[in-house]
């Protein structure tokens, strides 16, 4: 971020290869009111190293002399808008302007230590920690107005950044007094009261992004915006496929062009330039040999490779006696669904700049986890990890994607090479590559539904998409579900490239999954599946979001199929409950699905900032829509062959439903995730709405309109 | 080829000594420091380098320098005038139509030539208009909706 937004940490002069104790930490970091505090699991806490600042907390903000609120935290900033929603909270619970506020964010020599900004946890995990520190800080201001205006603190209030006499409102003393001269340090105890939702004043709001006029003026820097003296732009030759090994090349060509620098290290070969576009001219003259690699999967045969090598299974639930609800059913469904590998594919592809200097190195990275970045750095040039910082400027998006750092390491090794500056910017085809991708995977379920239309079976077996979202949430006596492969990543032999979490990991297969087979059910016994899930539900969360959907839809009772092409589906992401209904219409010609409406209600808690809720979940849709529909990875042995976005379809304008959204009210709860629920639920409602719309049941995602075809003639 | 080329950019006169078969895109961002154009696919299937050149959007990564001599070129750079944000910069900053703002310069500058060419779109014109810009974080609905605003504005004049 700016530096003008690193106001009033003056460790910055600090020299950079020592660690800063704990003692001196305040001597160097100025005057004002700290409050420090942690967030997240402490034995994560306890495992990082190599931090510049104290490791007893990993979070502060800090009141200054001038009565600004700066706020230091290892999470990042890509497109999720907690650059506004957390500066949001902290006021609030401050009781000062939103303007006030400035915040840091993902520089690990500025900011306290961090495990990474994924997994909608920045609202959910971070949130309250963050206004309990607020409100920390704010009763240690009352405390000090009390000292200096002679009265007592419960006859005191605060108001827009000063502590004022609740009896008469001109005695006041502004913030930035009382800070003045002050070290103190608190440590957020959890005892001081937040604010209750009732009292919300900013937290409430709707505002509007505070990144925004950057962005929108092209002033908004991302990694490959930054612009260093000297400095060069690599590009690194890279394997034609996965597993192929280098033999040999050659670079005399390459080695003729003007100003062009050739790196040679084994098998990694690099030419750089002071123009990027020159540099990729340069690689292009390079003729390297690789070997063809051995393996014979591709995107048709995965599915019985994963399944034939899958490893046993983990038990995520088990309840009740599976025999006595198979002989209690009248009618059993058996299906299996698959999901392809799914790019992550943001527009900013990986950049990283690496900058070496007296022992030091300075790199810029387009991250989500830049103390994980910062540690891998280290390791590749064998510098002490306090000798090196990771910046993280506006990320062009995420999604999962931006976990894995391999440009940031080719960066830092060429920049030490060569003793310049080096940016190494990711091309649309070596993002592809490189890509980690949502994993291909294949989930098993036999159920059994009564004639009264209660399911008294669910066996349910997920294949290497992970357990995220694979535990139903219905009221099921016989249930048995297990995760074979519980993570994202897979053993050596299972994935032929790097897998990895993507939007809402694993849970995008499993609500499709499950969403699925529970329509089919319904259909059997000639239920609405509305209705059949609200009968198979007790828990009031759930119900209460399908019956908003509902409304807000207008859904009318009907047994599937109705030709009217309607699906419903719901699900359970980061502690949110949501239900989507989709209507699609499906052309019986080409195969084509145009989605024509979506509806969407969620219950996330307690909403901090409505409109940012709101525009996370039409993100969630449209994005959804693009697994949904079209997005697969084709390979075949180690190569892929999606290179770009001409074969590699994602959403586009003319895909855009009328999107509706509810978010329903939820004071009783803390603010729960909100940039991937809305996606989960995506697969399985236009899965149901095509078997409604033309009566045929995909069990393949995506489902292109050359799967529909083949459905149809099937059916 | 090395060859001098005259253009506007922005509004005042360019002059460049460069090899003219270099691709515009890489000619802003790096000669010119210009990095309000983004990069997002080099084939011309994304929007996020698009530029205006003679009112009409093109997409920077495959535009020769050499096809904009004595043309007329606007990058998102040279929409505020006189520190006033354009129309559609304050459309999309009101209606949000932005997440991690990566391709919103491109789909800014196409917009803008969506509007010269259609004064008073319709939301069809608008989608068709927009259709190859890529949009990751799903920001479609704010987009359509900031441009339907910037054209209310505008009205054609810009
Ligand atoms: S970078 Fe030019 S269209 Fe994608
Ligand atoms: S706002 Fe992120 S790609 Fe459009």
């Amino acid at each position: 971020m700016n530096d003008d937004q690193t106001s009033g940490l003056e460790f910055l002069e600090e020299p950079s290869d020592f660690q800063i104790s704990r003692r001196d930490f305040f001597k160097v970091a100025g005057s004002g009111i700290f409050v420090l505090f942690t967030l997240g699991d402490t034995l994560l806490a306890q495992q990082r190293q190599g931090s510049r600042l104290p490791t007893d907390f990993n979070a502060f903000l800090k009141i200054g002399e001038d009565g600004r609120v700066s706020c230091y935290v290892g999470k990042i900033e890509m497109g999720q808008g907690i650059v506004t929603s957390l500066p949001q909270m902290l006021a609030d619970e401050l009781d000062v302007s939103v303007d006030s506020v400035d915040i840091v964010m993902g520089d690990t020599d500025l900011c306290p230590w961090d495990m990474g900004t994924f997994g909608s946890l920045s609202t959910r995990s971070f949130g309250p920690s963050l206004r309990a520190a607020g409100a920390e800080a704010r009763q240690v201001l009352l405390e000090l107005g009390s000292e200096q205006m002679k009265i007592a603190v419960d006859n005191l209030a605060t108001e827009d950044g000063f502590v004022v006499d609740k009896t008469n409102k001109e005695h006041r003393v502004s913030y930035a007094q009382l800070a003045k001269g002050k070290k103190i340090e608190r440590h957020a105890s959890g005892k001081v009261a937040l604010k209750k939702p009732a009292e919300f004043k900013i937290m409430s709001a709707s505002l509007t992004r505070r990144d925004a006029q950057e962005k929108v003026t092209g002033n908004a820097k991302y990694t490959g915006d930054i612009r260093l003296p000297g400095m060069l732009y690599a590009k690194v030759l890279r394997p034609p496929a996965h597993g192929a090994k280098f033999i040999d090349v050659d670079v005399s060509e390459a080695k003729k062009m003007k100003d062009v620098q050739v790196v040679r290290e084994g098998d990694f070969v690099a030419v750089l330039h002071k123009y990027p576009d020159v540099a990729e001219e340069a690689l292009s003259k390079i003729k390297a040999k690789f070997d063809q690699p051995t393996s014979v999967l591709d995107d048709k045969n995965i599915f019985d490779h994963l399944v034939k090598v899958a490893p046993a299974g983990r038990s995520v639930s088990t309840n009740g006696d599976l025999k006595a609800g198979e002989s209690a059913a009248k009618i059993i469904v058996e299906e299996s669904y698959f999901n392809a590998y799914v790019a992550h594919s943001a527009i900013e592809p990986h950049a990283a700049i690496a900058n070496i200097e007296g022992g030091k190195a300075t790199v810029w990275v387009s991250t989500q986890n830049p103390f994980t970045c910062k540690e891998e750095i280290a390791k590749e040039l064998g510098f002490p990890s306090q000798n090196v910082r990771v910046i993280t400027p506006y990320v062009g998006g995420g999604f999962g994607g931006k976990t894995t750092n391999l440009q940031a390491l080719d960066a830092a090794r060429l920049a030490k090479i060569t003793g310049k500056p080096v940016q190494v910017a990711y091309t649309r085809k070596e993002e592809f590559f490189f890509d980690s991708f949502r994993p291909a995977a294949v989930v098993k379920i036999k159920s059994g539904v009564t004639d009264k239309g209660k399911i008294s079976l669910w066996d349910y077996g997920v294949y290497f998409a992970g357990e995220r979202g694979a535990q139903h949430f219905y009221d099921i006596p016989n249930a048995n579900t297990t995760a074979y492969n519980s993570s994202w990543v897979g053993a050596s032999g299972s994935h032929p490239f790097a897998t990895g979490p993507w939007r809402a990991p694993g849970n995008n297969t499993n609500s499709f999954a499950r969403e699925s087979q529970i329509d089919i059910m319904a259909a059997k016994v000639g239920i609405d599946p509305l209705e059949f899930r609200l009968q198979n539900l007790g828990d009031k969360r759930m119900i209460r979001v399908l019956k908003a959907s509902a409304e807000k839809f207008g859904w009318k009772p009907g047994k599937a199929p109705s030709g009217r092409g309607r699906g419903i589906a719901c699900g359970i992401d980061a502690g949110t409950y949501v239900a989507s209904i989709a209507e699609v219409k499906v052309d019986k010609g080409t195969g084509n699905v145009q989605v024509k409406r979506v509806v969407c209600a969620q219950d996330m808690g307690v909403v901090i900032n409505p409109e940012g809720a709101t525009i996370q979940m039409e993100g969630c849709i449209m994005m959804g829509l693009g697994y949904t529909l079209t997005e697969q990875v084709h390979f075949k042995g180690g190569d892929i062959l999606e290179a770009n976005f001409d074969t590699y379809q994602i959403p586009r304008f003319s895909w855009l439903p009328k999107i509706e959204t509810v978010i329903l009210d939820n004071k009783e709860l803390d603010p729960q995730g909100g940039g991937e629920p809305a996606i989960v639920t995506m697969g399985g409602a236009v899965a149901n709405a095509i078997y409604d719309a033309v009566g045929i049941r995909m069990h393949h995602l995506p489902m292109t309109p050359e799967r529909i075809l083949e459905e149809m003639k099937e059916s | 080829m090395t060859e001098t080329i005259q253009f506007t950019l922005n509004g005042k006169p360019m002059k460049l000594t460069v090899d003219s078969d270099r691709m515009l895109l890489w000619v802003l961002r790096t000669d010119l420091e210009l990095t309000g154009t983004k990069y997002g696919c080099g084939e011309s299937l994304c929007g996020a380098c698009t530029v205006v050149v003679d009112n009409i959007a093109v997409r920077s990564c495959q535009t020769p320098v050499k096809h904009i001599q004595g043309r007329e070129v606007v990058t998102i750079e040279g929409l505020m005038k006189e520190g006033k944000l354009h129309p559609l910069q304050r459309a999309f900053m009101d209606h949000d139509a932005l997440q991690c703002g990566y391709c919103t310069p491109g789909m800014i500058m196409n917009a803008y030539s969506v509007l010269r060419n259609h004064p008073k779109p319709s939301a069809a014109d608008i989608i068709e208009g927009m259709n190859d810009n890529l949009c990751r974080c799903g920001a479609h609905n704010r987009i359509v909706q900031a441009i339907q605003m910037a054209a209310k504005e505008v009205e054609g004049g810009f």
